[in-house]
């Protein structure tokens, strides 16, 4: 069976889309996978709408463009980007996004309406890519934490992208080459997590909540089909609005969501 | 993969087959290649093309798509004793890479698709005096004007030119047509073009080299003082020649591998494809094209080979980025016969860039499935100033100034400060291409407008704004040009300005301008008002006044000088 997976990455010019682009490629090359990838130079980088085509396949690869209705992963630095580029996506695809608002527009639409538009994608993962990179260790890797979160839905691990998060940061040192290692380990951890909750087909926006209300330090993915019944629950959803920010991943926070103790 | 859903829509083992065949069709050195582990653009893998020819100089102005080509060699110059040189526009880059052909070395000059026009005058009289060391002529062509004032087909200048010119598909293809256009410019001693477009100048592959090539040995000057002195005695004789010489680029051209048809399942319906547009058809066909494909990749258009596969043909599908170039030729007296389908007749959008999904369309594929935003209305996000960019200071100093001139018209040029069009400042009511602030402002201000402003950057001041000055100071006209000094070629990231901070104002005062009417301000929102007052003083005065206003760009201080 051919392995192939198109992801379009996208974001707001200066954002390190190319950065997140150069690890998932560089990771694929190592591998032995056939790398395509288009970017956007010039203009568009000012502050503006910008996107990278990214086609990682075990067989050559033809158009350096992703059809429409081909892409497996959009991949966003900002969640209003993640609707420009939606006729990319293939039926089965996955929408995986940070949630921080990038308002360099006067006419940017209420945020409520931006997050509540991603939840209507369906299979999509929302993100705090900015509360992930400073808990990993950064204060400026939010990028990282995305290509952490992306990749339990892609052929690679955490260590695949060391050798060259190091070529990247190493003259920065090794405490920074550390943090952004630790970014994307972190942003892993949390991206197997709600990989589970959007297998099992658990609404995006209760899945979204979960995840914006667990500490993403203490997650155990093995507690993952507890939390998955727990949210299905009658009433569970409201629970989860109140549950408090950071709580643990464990057995009182489920009972919280089952609402054993409410 | 799979197991999590993923839907594979593209068969990809029916494409291998294929693929390997035109992976492996390349013309090779004869010996094992090893590839670069890398990712390399488009750019880069000519630019690598060219290191590993053995050039000795590399010259070119920014733009976008071609920057990265010179970037590339000017990071590895000094290890490879390059001469390499961002110069003050695309005509002095082909001139200067002229020089180095007649001093017997090989030579590249890059530039954008516009930047053939500024060049064309070197690059028309170039074909006539021919070359010595090779010349290779890389210009990036910007379908769907990504980031350019037009949609230009360096094709059609190509021909205009009678140069023979190599259009890659791939990275792979940059790389191994570069090579080859090296050897080609010497053997036919003419200067030889690449064309790239934006969707592989800026997409990244693996690509494999060849083995690198010596430059050539040092001062062998040609002596041919006839044939390099294009006076008319001269320059018909080499006219006679180069118009001789059409048969045999059309022959090379008929003869090359570049040039060859894949056959399909036979039939009567047969696809012309050209460069990149092949990757369109087949990526739409999921690999598979169903038709003989005649795929160009190389010119002057081989016409027998396309008239040999036209033939038997009642439909042909020709696909090209760009200009209908190809599909003209076959509109053209004597083919109505055949039904064409191209850009012209709305098989294929008339302009833009091409895609897997609009050439699938013209070829009568299903559309394919896709999702609409789920957000109404979505709100685009045009570029804009940066954080801190001086220009968006510059624009809102000189609108206040200009606040009580409804007439005041404002003529901008090419560069970051053109994005002053877009709200909040909506500051920008005209731009043409690289430097015509200046004149448009002079006519303007002839045909009675007042105040008639330019706004002009120092990079593109010194570009193609001097001799407009020049003029301007001579006939004395009544235009106010602000010239944005923010010491970098910001645009296409940040590469050295030419002339900048004093040099820029003994620039201007060297033209003419009077001293007392040239003035240095900093466009800081805290000076506004002394700002304000200066300028409305100039715009109160008749003749020439010239204003910059001078801080460093941004981007310019983070990447250059680590601030």
């Amino acid at each position: 069976m051919t392995m192939k997976c198109d992801i379009i990455i996208v974001g707001v010019g200066g954002q390190g889309i190319l950065t997140i682009a150069y690890l998932l490629d560089s990771a694929a090359i190592s591998k032995g996978l056939h790398v395509k990838q288009a970017e956007v130079h010039g203009m568009a980088q000012r502050g503006g709408a910008v996107y990278t085509h990214l086609r990682i396949s075990d067989s050559p690869i033809i158009s350096d463009v992703i059809p429409e209705g081909g892409a497996d992963m959009i991949l966003g630095m900002e969640p209003l980007e993640i609707q420009r580029y939606l006729n990319y996506l293939n039926p089965g695809g996955m929408v995986i996004t940070s949630n921080q608002y990038y308002r360099n527009i006067s006419n940017y639409p209420d945020e409520k309406a931006v997050l509540e538009a991603l939840f209507k994608i369906g299979r999509v993962a929302v993100v705090d890519s900015k509360a992930l990179s400073m808990r990993g260790g950064s204060s400026q890797g939010q990028n990282m934490a995305m290509v952490g979160m992306a990749t339990p839905w892609l052929p690679f691990e955490v260590k695949d992208y060391s050798p060259f998060v190091r070529q990247m940061f190493g003259r920065k040192g090794d405490a920074i080459v550390d943090a952004n290692v630790s970014v994307i380990g972190l942003g892993e951890k949390v991206g197997g997590f709600y990989k589970k909750l959007v297998d099992e087909k658990v609404s995006p926006r209760d899945a979204y909540l979960l995840m914006s209300k667990l500490d993403p330090v203490g997650l155990n993915v093995e507690l993952a089909p507890r939390f998955i019944a727990a949210l299905k629950g009658s009433g569970a959803a409201d629970r989860l609005v109140n549950l408090a920010p950071d709580s643990p991943c464990n057995a009182a926070t489920l009972e919280l969501i089952d609402g054993h103790r409410a | 993969m799979t197991e999590s859903g993923w839907v594979s829509r593209r068969q990809r083992s029916e494409v291998a087959t294929d693929l390997h065949q035109a992976e492996e069709a390349q013309p090779s050195g004869g010996q094992p290649r090893e590839p670069v582990k890398e990712l390399l653009l488009g750019d880069e893998a000519v630019a690598l093309a060219a290191i590993h020819s053995g050039i000795a100089g590399a010259y070119a102005y920014p733009g976008t798509p071609s920057t990265e080509i010179f970037e590339y060699i000017e990071e590895r110059a000094k290890e490879h004793n390059i001469q390499a040189y961002w110069t003050a526009n695309e005509k002095v880059a082909y001139e200067q890479a002229v020089g180095m052909s007649y001093a017997g070395q090989r030579v590249i000059v890059s530039m954008k698709h516009v930047g053939l026009n500024v060049a064309l005058d070197a690059f028309m009289s170039s074909a006539l005096v021919g070359v010595h060391g090779a010349l290779v002529v890389v210009v990036a062509d910007d379908p769907g004007m990504a980031s350019s004032q037009n949609e230009q087909d360096t094709r059609v200048l190509v021909r205009f030119a009678l140069l023979p010119c190599f259009e890659p598909s791939n990275q792979q293809e940059a790389y191994d047509m570069t090579r080859e256009a090296f050897e080609y410019s010497e053997a036919v001693k003419l200067p030889v073009v690449v064309r790239m477009v934006t969707h592989l100048a800026h997409s990244r592959a693996v690509v494999t080299p060849a083995p690198p090539r010596p430059q050539n040995p040092h001062l062998d000057k040609t002596r041919d003082r006839e044939t390099f002195t294009l006076l008319p005695m001269n320059a018909r004789k080499d006219y006679v020649r180069l118009t001789r010489q059409q048969a045999d680029l059309l022959k090379r051209s008929e003869e090359s591998p570049w040039n060859r048809v894949d056959t399909g399942n036979g039939g009567r319906i047969g696809v012309i494809t050209c460069g990149t547009t092949w990757n369109y058809v087949a990526e739409a066909f999921c690999g598979a094209i169903p038709y003989p494909c005649l795929r160009i990749g190389m010119y002057p258009v081989p016409a027998e080979k396309v008239r040999q596969f036209i033939e038997g043909l009642d439909q042909v599908f020709v696909v090209e980025e760009g200009y209908p170039v190809v599909e003209e030729l076959l509109r053209s007296v004597g083919q109505t016969s055949k039904t064409i389908h191209g850009r012209l007749d709305g098989t294929f959008p008339r302009t833009g860039e091409l895609s897997p999904t609009n050439v699938g369309k013209g070829f009568g594929l299903p559309p394919p499935i896709t999702m609409l935003p789920t957000l109404n209305p979505l709100p685009g996000r045009p570029p804009g100033f940066c954080v801190g960019c001086p220009h968006g200071d510059s624009f809102l100093t000189i609108k206040e100034a200009i606040s009580d001139m409804p007439d005041a018209t404002l003529f901008s040029d090419i560069g970051c400060y053109t994005l002053g069009y877009y709200p909040p400042y909506e500051a920008v009511d005209a731009c043409l291409e690289m430097g015509a602030s200046i004149g448009m402002a002079v006519g303007a201000a002839h045909a009675g407008m007042k105040p008639a402003i330019a706004i002009i950057g120092d990079s593109t001041f010194s570009h193609s704004g001097l001799p407009s000055l020049l003029s301007a100071v001579k006939e004395g006209v009544n235009v106010k040009v602000f010239i944005l000094d923010n010491g970098s070629v910001a645009m296409t990231g940040n590469q050295t300005t030419i002339a900048e901070g004093d040099k820029l104002v003994r620039m201007v005062e060297g033209l003419g301008v009077d001293p007392a009417r040239v003035h240095v301000l900093n466009p800081n929102m805290k000076k506004m008002d002394e700002n304000v007052r200066l300028i409305r003083e100039e715009l109160a005065k008749p003749g020439v006044s010239v204003i910059i206003s001078r801080r460093l760009c941004v981007q310019h201080k983070r990447r250059n000088l680590g601030e």
